[in-house]
């Protein structure tokens, strides 16, 4: 694997070979000595031009255990916000010889231009970019879908006939997309839930049932419930009234996490807001994946580095 | 080149008794023994040894599985390779006796890579060499302590070895 | 320096000998130069109603010399300027300027677009009346590159432009609307994460604005077409006896929002690209004449406006030297437009728009020589090596176009000559001496 900047068009295999050396990977993080001498002597560059502790120190994490040296550049108070352009950032980061970069940016498409304009050699992940997509959340969210479902026996399953409800701010999250492509392609059913001012106004590429109606998705009882974070400026541009009323419609409040199976999942990518797009109740409970997640985040983000970096460069 | 069977069906099963045996003398009895195989063909011959074994010295004897892809120096030179688990036994390897097995042994460089995997997993009190075939060209200062069989081949030639549980039947070839 | 043109099709394929002299096409047979045009499609000189010549204040991107001589290479003989400079075009000091810059180069007539408001702002008109009367004889007037949204200010500012034989041209684009937006609104942009551009935002400033032309009984001007729904609502405003005039670029005829996958900056264009539909209807809007011309919206960028994420580079796309061959290839080898359409669309029809003089009746004897001629069954990759402008920014590097400009020749002499530019001192010296031909007849 040269890239990997989205999960639109990745094989399935390649996915799911992604996710078994993850197993391996979840593996060496429960022992003591956690460390892996694969990628050693390989430089992995995080640049984020957006501030990300949580996905950076995932990464971070990823690459030392995989003993890769790890050179953190973020985009504040560096020479990229005193007006270098991408391409000046990029030729900078050749020069200092990465063999990755852990790109996340606010700009829709800027991993794939790194990959695609010829600045740099390196092999680019996607951890992030603007509103296009997330891949790596997508596959450790399909990781954690698959080890909760399957356990021990999870290695070369897909997700066939598991149904996914994702609701909330779909039209400006790259979680909701990533997870389209990556759940579809492993064989789920997604079904997405949001005020229509949320959800993008063309979906006739998308494999998805949508509805506007939360009670009616709970109703179809889900194997996964996915909520996604929401962002208050999208109350002062008029998305949907306020925080009150959004709770009411669309939050995963105590109530509803009654009415929905007790072998239902909960995720959520994090940071939540809790009281607004989902509970502390449903937060905490054992339905959610949460906390797991994050730990998860940690293996998946290791086998794609190990894709991208052990094997011959391909060109 | 022709290709001539050099192991039948019999002469790997003697072959594995005669290497359990040889196990069980050097370490005094089946005590604190933990047989490891390397995927994808050591594996199935660490759970043959560990049966006969089993019937020789009633004290139970664990196998276990040893994945070293990730430990490989050759990893850079190759299109990406799966990695598979590994499957320590309960009880761990400290202060065991670990008998590695493989199928060939040839460079010696996976069981370079083995030994780097074993000393992240704990502190053995001493590392065995269990193979099928010895082919020689080693390029470590490496040995096997227990050798079904000396094959010298030249590196031109394939050695193919083939058990019952993965290809339907016992054989090993060389051509 | 007499030329004769000998073995040439006209645009109404009759094959014809003519003569150029002291400018204009005479009735002699002999001159001091010939050129063979067997196999050659003669064409008026064609007239690009929008163009970013970006001097002053953008030297770095395009000055009026080298997107002068970018036009000539296209087949161009008159270029009119937008007004978006620094400082803007908005007194008769830097339209004059503009177009005696023009005029010195030689390479095409220069005329500038007055800005409709001061600096752009949207709020104050600008000395519409002062660029009008000055020796650059302003009559196209437009903030291109914004919209004159406030309603009240576009009705004066076409009442107002009416006075003086004027026209605005309006760049349609409701700016509440497209807030941060990056590309077409729909499938592929809900699929990219890239902000969406509704079709709505145009659509629905030209519904405005044919209702308010209509209205004071002004001439309107829309630039840029780009959707279905502008061509319906032209059609319709069309019917009733507005007097409204629109333009589609070369690329909203050739190129989609299928481009915009790979996130290349160089098909970040406004208004952007849109779906296949479009691109069909606006041929079809082209062909039937609900379109009245086709003009470039040549907007050239330094490259570092380009070397960037999506989000961060410049809208625009260079086009004056690729515009024929777009046309040739997007409506004319298609069949829906043959070539005397496309001397309506090029020439004569921007012209008329612009109160250009010289373009009414191509071809006839004592009419100014402008002209282009074009092979037609060229076909080559288009290149940076087919750029003559100073900017590379094209949609259309690497790939493969038909037709090829031979000769250009504007007021009687020659700017492109065996398909490559003519130096630029022998342009400009063929230029004042056309200058002062003129001023002796």
């Amino acid at each position: 694997m040269r890239h990997l900047l989205s999960t639109q068009g990745l094989p399935r295999d390649e996915a799911i070979a992604i996710l078994d050396v993850a197993e391996d990977m979840a593996a060496v993080s429960e022992r003591e000595v956690k460390k892996l001498p694969t990628l050693r002597g390989k430089t992995v560059i995080n640049l984020f031009f957006e501030d990300s502790t949580r996905t950076r120190i995932s990464f971070e994490a990823a690459a030392k255990r995989l003993s890769a040296d790890v050179i953190n550049f973020a985009a504040k108070g560096s020479s990229v916000s005193k007006g270098e352009n991408l391409k000046d950032t990029a030729q900078t980061l050749a020069a200092m010889g990465a063999d990755a970069v852990v790109v996340r940016h606010w700009a829709s498409g800027a991993p794939k231009t790194l990959a695609d304009a010829g600045w740099i050699d390196a092999g680019i992940v996607n951890a992030g970019d603007g509103t296009h997509e997330h891949p790596t959340q997508a596959l450790l969210d399909a990781f954690t879908i698959r080890r909760r479902l399957h356990g021990a026996a999870a290695r070369g399953k897909g997700l066939d006939g598991v149904t996914v409800t994702i609701v909330g701010d779909i039209v400006h999250s790259r979680v909701a997309r990533s997870n389209v492509w990556l759940l579809t392609t492993l064989g789920a059913h997604v079904t997405l839930v949001a005020p229509a001012t949320l959800l993008p106004v063309n979906l006739s590429g998308w494999p998805v049932e949508t509805s506007y109606d939360l009670d009616d998705a709970i109703a179809q009882g889900p194997d996964v419930i996915m909520m996604l974070r929401v962002q208050a400026e999208r109350m002062t541009a008029a998305f949907f009234p306020n925080a009150r009323e959004y709770s009411r419609q669309w939050g995963l409040n105590d109530e509803r996490m009654t009415a929905l199976p007790t072998s239902s999942m909960v995720m959520h990518p994090g940071p939540m807001n809790r009281g607004l797009e989902i509970s502390a109740g449903a937060a905490d409970s054992p339905q959610s994946t949460v906390l797991e997640q994050v730990a998860n985040g940690v293996s998946v983000r290791m086998s794609v580095l190990y894709h991208l970096l052990s094997g011959a460069v391909e060109r | 080149m022709s290709v001539r069977t050099v192991l039948q069906h019999a002469d790997i099963t003697r072959a594995l008794t005669r290497i359990s045996h040889e196990i069980l003398e050097s370490n005094r009895g089946s005590d604190d023994l933990v047989i490891l195989g390397i995927p994808t063909r050591g594996v199935t011959l660490a759970k043959r040894i560990a049966a006969i074994i089993q019937s020789v010295d009633p004290t139970p004897v664990t196998s276990g599985v040893l994945d070293v892809t990730m430990y490989r120096d050759d990893l850079a030179q190759n299109p990406t390779r799966a990695t598979g688990p590994t499957d320590i036994p309960a009880g761990g390897i400290d202060g065991k006796t670990v008998v590695l097995v493989d199928d060939v042994l040839y460079s010696g460089r996976t069981i370079r890579a083995a030994l780097d995997a074993l000393g992240d997993l704990g502190r053995p009190r001493a590392v065995r060499l269990a193979v099928l075939v010895d082919r020689g060209h080693r390029e470590f200062p490496i040995r096997a302590d227990f050798v079904g069989k000396n094959l010298p081949s030249s590196m031109e030639e394939r050695i193919n070895v083939r058990l019952e549980e993965i290809d339907g039947s016992d054989e090993v070839t060389i051509g | 320096m007499s030329i004769r043109i000998v073995n040439a099709t006209l645009p109404n394929g009759e094959r014809a000998d003519f003569t150029i002299e002291r400018g204009v096409f005479t009735d002699a047979t002999a001159a001091d130069r010939t050129i063979d045009a067997a196999g050659l499609q003669a064409l008026p000189g064609l007239v690009d109603l929008h163009t970013h010549l970006r001097e002053p204040g953008f030297e770095q991107s395009e000055t009026v010399l080298s997107g002068s001589r970018a036009a000539a290479m296209g087949g161009f003989t008159a270029v009119f300027a937008m007004a978006n400079t620094m400082p803007v075009q908005d007194t008769a000091g830097v339209v004059e300027q503009v177009q005696s810059l023009g005029n010195d180069h030689g390479y095409a007539t220069v005329r500038p677009i007055g800005a409709v408001t001061e600096g752009l702002d949207g709020v104050t008109l600008s000395e519409i009346g002062a660029m009008a009367n000055s020796r650059a004889g302003v009559r196209v007037f437009s903030d291109d590159g914004k919209c004159v949204h406030n309603a009240l200010l576009m009705r004066r500012a076409l009442e107002y432009v009416k006075t003086f034989d004027g026209v605005v041209a309006q760049h349609a684009q409701e700016p509440t609307l497209t807030v941060d937006a990056q590309m077409n609104e729909g499938a592929v942009s809900s699929e990219l994460g890239l902000a969406g551009w509704p079709a709505v935002a145009e659509e629905s400033i030209i519904a405005r604005d044919v209702l308010l032309a209509e209205h004071v009984g002004a001439r309107l001007h829309i630039c840029h077409l780009s959707t279905a729904g502008s061509v319906d609502v032209i059609r319709w405003a069309k019917a009733r006896g507005i007097a409204v005039t629109a333009e589609v670029t070369p690329h909203h005829l050739l190129l989609t929002e299928e481009l915009v996958r790979g996130y290349d900056a160089r098909f970040k264009v406004n208004p952007p690209l849109r779906r296949d539909e479009d691109v069909h209807a606006l041929r079809a809007a082209l062909a039937d004449g609900t379109i009245d011309i086709v003009a470039t919206d040549h907007a050239p960028h330094p490259p570092e406006a380009k070397e960037c994420s999506w989000a961060e580079a410049a809208f625009g796309m260079i086009g004056l030297e690729s515009a024929l061959n777009v046309v040739q290839q997007a409506v004319v080898d298609s069949g829906q437009l043959n070539w005397t359409d496309v001397a309506r669309v090029l020439s004569q029809k921007p012209a008329e728009i612009g109160r250009l003089d010289g373009y009414a009746t191509p071809f006839a004897l004592g009419s100014a020589a402008n002209l282009v001629l074009v092979d037609p069954s060229a076909r080559s990759t288009f290149s940076t090596e087919s750029l003559r402008g100073k900017s590379t920014n094209s949609p259309y590097l690497g790939r493969e176009l038909p037709g090829r400009v031979m000769t250009t020749i504007h007021n009687g002499y020659e700017t492109v000559r065996d398909g490559d530019v003519v130096d630029a001192a022998e342009v400009a010296q063929q230029a004042r001496l056309a200058e002062s031909e003129a001023a002796n007849v």
